[in-house]
């Protein structure tokens, strides 16, 4: 396609690097969202609200005390905390029902955190600064540091996860909860504590989140819902449950939207992971990515 | 394993199953269609008796509920959550006005004719997607299709207004040839009342018949009423088309009351309201969801007098209280509390 | 048969459940001794395995009482049942299919309490007990045979160092080979005076392995007998189970 030559090769790159930053982080948002959903098949619609309060939290902490590194870990444990007491309070009590249920229970906690957000910060945006300026020189472009980073960290936060899985003791509970809750309690494994610190887990990453991506944008009580959506099609692309599926899919889409963003406005950019949601469900309902084992 | 038929050895209890709202035998009927025509004489009454802003708040609350009504259509008789809604009422809503903005003269029924066309375009496009999904699925993609259509007509300004919408003038009550009537706050109201109840009475009727039956147990038991032989796909299909037009429909009138589009109403956020209604009122029933529509617009009013900003977070700590607490919502509490 | 002199090891006392409306378990009571295999007998769908699942604190029963060691177990959480050591090896065995034999077993093993070397001790134990599981301890549980998913099942459950183990239809869908090993399992338990709980179908293995038979039918329990008594006279069996 001729057109492809008219676009520089430095945008293609730099929009790349974009997509690849922006996609790390939503691979760890989506990895909260899709861990929740495999072990206890909860849509959790209050994710995104995780992300921004994660913001926010990180906003206070950082102004009282100046260090970003601080923020980040202490939010992410409060937001942690909060999960465990969502998922006590409104998520717990509904955990023999329909799965509907969940839905609309995390639909309701989101509504209220979302307002709760409203009331205490106040609809204009504040701003994390970011925690060390710098750029490097990336063609015509001084390209901050900061993004790479948030880009290694995510993929860090992500990585430690995985071998959490993998190795230990609570990783094994995890998975065996995952494939089969009945008899994993006939094995011993005190599940309700396991389900309510895998909720804890996903909200805690949620958050870290999004202290990361708060320099990038103004942190404000709505970016929440923009998140949510993102992270619904990541992991429905990727296949519910499936985590390699919701990384490798995050990271696709997030391309797919920097590219776009070089032809339209990022408004209309997102119409492309919509049509990425649509062919998957057509084609290849269970996942793009999606091996045949869960 | 072989299926042995067990007998049930409770007694036969007195409970009776069934679809709420379906009531049908001597005294219950009578009940029923009393308690009908004493709320729909309130109804009409009532832009007689109220103050203006209530009377608009009535009507409002109206127009809410037919759009949740259409809802409980696929969440209580189908078994499907949406939260898609917004999509047929924000296309109901922007046919309207791309009538009223267009025609001269602007004419009502026209207006109502392109609403429900867009809504039932819409409804087509997105059941034919989102049909073949169950449950959860279904409903992050009516999620997902909703936002796709508020993407487009946020961004698509020259059409659609964009960010600011569209306004225009309300079209008159007319009868091409006969007459033609500016409406009045009162009589608006009263067209309101009429269409929601016209409504109401054809989707009841709906309910009860045999495509009724079938998509409650399409609910009930989803791969046993396939196995039995029904096209599954093609009764929801047809399910979330009609859920559509009811709720472009009240897109329509939602236009014609306020005069404006905008592409807030698309947003799925409308849809999870409309979701909300169903549940607090109860679903299935066809009158809870208006019910519920009443109690949370009345709450919210309420509430946002004494909290003035952000009464929405208690209404949501009621949600979600209800939802685990009271999942038959209001009208089935009442149900078993009259029944007791 | 020797009276059991003490309180039983488990002891089941006129349980009820429901399945919904379903009404299962009409009052069943049952007692195991310590190291005593007691075999359940009964035609297919009469509640033998929700007798077990009552047990295992899977189904919680409306009614009666489920004591262990003399307590009342009947509304513990499953995951606290097994702790105090029942382990359960429900029909279609429900190995952790993603999971490596190694870490199917440490769900059993990995338990506060237990040290490292112990740990080890009960893994030599049962990788000796069973030596193609040790040859396969890193595959995944999902691509064991049968046969081999059944052991690495019981395996598991021996892992929790149980006083009694549940086996419900450990036979089932496996080869006879297969079949004249779980008799030997069951042999090793008995010998390592791990009580046993078995629900089976078939008759003769159950005869041979047990002490006791109950025979259940329709939720309760019609008949008990020690086994020998049933060996001989099988009118009792022909009546119930129709073979």
């Amino acid at each position: 396609m001729e057109f492809l030559q008219t676009i520089p090769f430095d945008q293609l790159l730099i929009q790349t690097i974009n997509g690849i930053v922006t996609g790390m982080i939503l691979a760890l948002v989506a990895s909260g969202l899709t861990l929740i959903f495999g072990i206890m098949d909860v849509v959790n619609f209050a994710h995104g609200e995780l992300f921004m309060l994660g913001a926010y939290f990180g906003v206070i902490v950082l102004g009282a005390t100046g260090d970003f590194w601080l923020a980040l870990v202490a939010a992410s444990l409060i937001i942690a905390l909060l999960g465990a007491a969502i998922y006590l309070t409104t998520l717990r009590p509904l955990l023999g029902r329909d799965p509907l249920t969940t839905l609309l229970s995390t639909f309701g906690v989101s509504l209220g955190l979302q307002n709760y957000a409203l009331w205490q910060f106040g609809p204009v945006a504040r701003k994390i600064a970011e925690p060390f300026t710098g750029h490097f020189s990336l063609f015509y472009l001084d390209y901050p540091w900061y993004r790479l980073v948030i880009a290694l960290l995510s993929a860090a936060i992500i990585g430690a996860l995985w071998l959490f899985l993998k190795f230990g003791t609570f990783g094994i509970w995890i998975r065996a909860t995952t494939q089969d809750r009945v008899m994993a309690q006939a094995m011993g494994i005190p599940v309700p504590w396991v389900l309510t610190v895998v909720f804890a887990i996903g909200a805690g990453m949620a958050g870290a989140s999004g202290v990361l991506f708060g320099p990038l944008v103004g942190v404000n009580p709505t970016m929440g819902l923009d998140w949510i959506l993102k992270t619904l099609i990541v992991v429905v692309v990727g296949g519910m449950g499936n985590l390699a599926g919701s990384i490798a899919a995050a990271i696709f889409i997030s391309l797919l939207e920097a590219y776009a963003a070089l032809w339209v406005s990022p408004a209309q950019a997102v119409i492309v992971s919509f049509v990425v949601l649509i062919l998957t469900l057509l084609f290849r309902p269970t996942g793009l990515f999606a091996s045949s084992a869960k | 394993m072989t299926a042995q038929p067990h007998t049930d050895p409770l007694p036969a209890s007195r409970e009776r199953e069934g679809p709420a709202g379906r009531v049908g035998e001597g005294r219950h009927a009578a009940i029923y269609w009393t308690g009908f025509s004493v709320i729909l004489a309130l109804l009409v009454i009532a832009p007689l008796v109220l103050p203006e802003f209530w009377r608009r708040f009535l009507t409002e609350i109206l127009i809410w509920g037919l759009l949740a009504m259409s809802s409980d259509i696929l969440i209580g008789y189908t078994g499907m959550v949406s939260f898609g809604h917004s999509a047929f009422f924000g296309l109901g809503m922007y046919g309207a006005a791309a009538s009223l903005t267009s025609l001269e003269p602007p004419n009502l029924w026209l207006a109502m004719l392109f609403g429900l066309a867009a809504a039932a375009a819409v409804a087509g496009f997105v059941a034919y997607f989102s049909t073949r999904l169950r449950d959860i699925y279904f409903a992050i993609t009516t999620l997902i299709f909703s936002q796709i259509f508020y993407v487009v007509i946020f961004t698509w300004t020259e059409v659609t207004g964009g960010e600011n919408g569209l306004t225009f003038s309300r079209p008159p009550l007319a009868l091409p040839g006969l007459f033609s009537v500016p409406f009045t706050s009162q009589t608006l109201h009263w067209f309101v009342v009429a269409v929601v109840t016209l409504s109401y009475l054809v989707l009841r009727r709906i309910t009860q018949s045999p495509f009724g039956m079938v998509l409650q147990s399409i609910r009930e038991n989803e791969p046993r009423t396939r196995a039995i032989g029904y096209p599954i796909e093609r009764y929801k299909i047809v399910a979330v088309m009609l859920s559509g037009l009811f709720a472009g429909l009240a897109g329509v009138l939602y236009a014609v009351q306020n005069q404006f589009a905008a592409p807030d109403f698309v947003f799925f956020l409308v849809s999870g309201e409309a979701v909300i209604y169903n549940v607090i009122g109860g679903i299935g029933t066809l009158v809870g969801p208006i019910v519920g529509a009443a109690f949370f617009l009345l709450l919210r009013e309420g509430l946002s007098r004494f909290f003035t900003e952000y009464y929405l977070i208690p209404v949501g700590v009621i949600f979600v209280a209800m939802v685990i607490f009271m999942p038959q919502g209001l009208l089935g509490f009442m149900r078993r509390w009259l029944n007791e | 048969m020797t009276r059991v002199p003490m309180q039983p090891l488990l002891a089941v006392e006129d349980i009820h459940t429901y399945y919904g409306k379903s009404h299962i378990l009409h009052g069943v009571s049952m007692e195991v001794g310590n190291g005593e295999v007691v075999g359940l007998l009964g035609r297919n769908g009469v509640g033998k395995s929700t007798t077990l699942k009552a047990v295992a604190g899977l189904v919680h029963p409306s009614g009666g009482e489920v004591r262990f060691e003399g307590r009342p177990i009947t509304r513990l959480p499953a995951h606290r049942v097994a702790r105090l050591g029942i382990g359960y090896v429900p029909e279609e065995r429900r190995i952790f299919r993603l999971l490596t034999v190694t870490e199917n077993l440490r769900t059993g093993l990995d338990r506060r309490g237990v040290t490292t070397a112990k740990k080890k001790e009960l893994l030599e134990k049962v990788y000796a007990y069973f030596p193609v599981l040790a040859e396969r301890r890193s595959q995944a549980g999902g691509t064991l045979s049968g046969g081999e998913q059944q052991m690495l099942a019981i395996a598991r459950a021996m892992m929790l160092e149980p006083k009694i183990i549940l086996l419900d239809e450990p036979t089932e869908g496996l080869m006879p080979r297969m079949v004249s090993q779980i008799r030997e399992i069951i042999e090793v338990l008995h010998r390592e005076h791990v009580a046993v709980l078995l629900v089976e179908q078939n008759v003769p293995l159950t005869l041979e392995a047990s002490q006791r038979i109950y025979i259940l039918e329709k939720g309760v329990v019609r008949h008990h007998a020690p086994a020998v008594e049933l060996q001989v006279d099988d009118a009792v069996i022909h009546q119930y189970l129709g073979v």
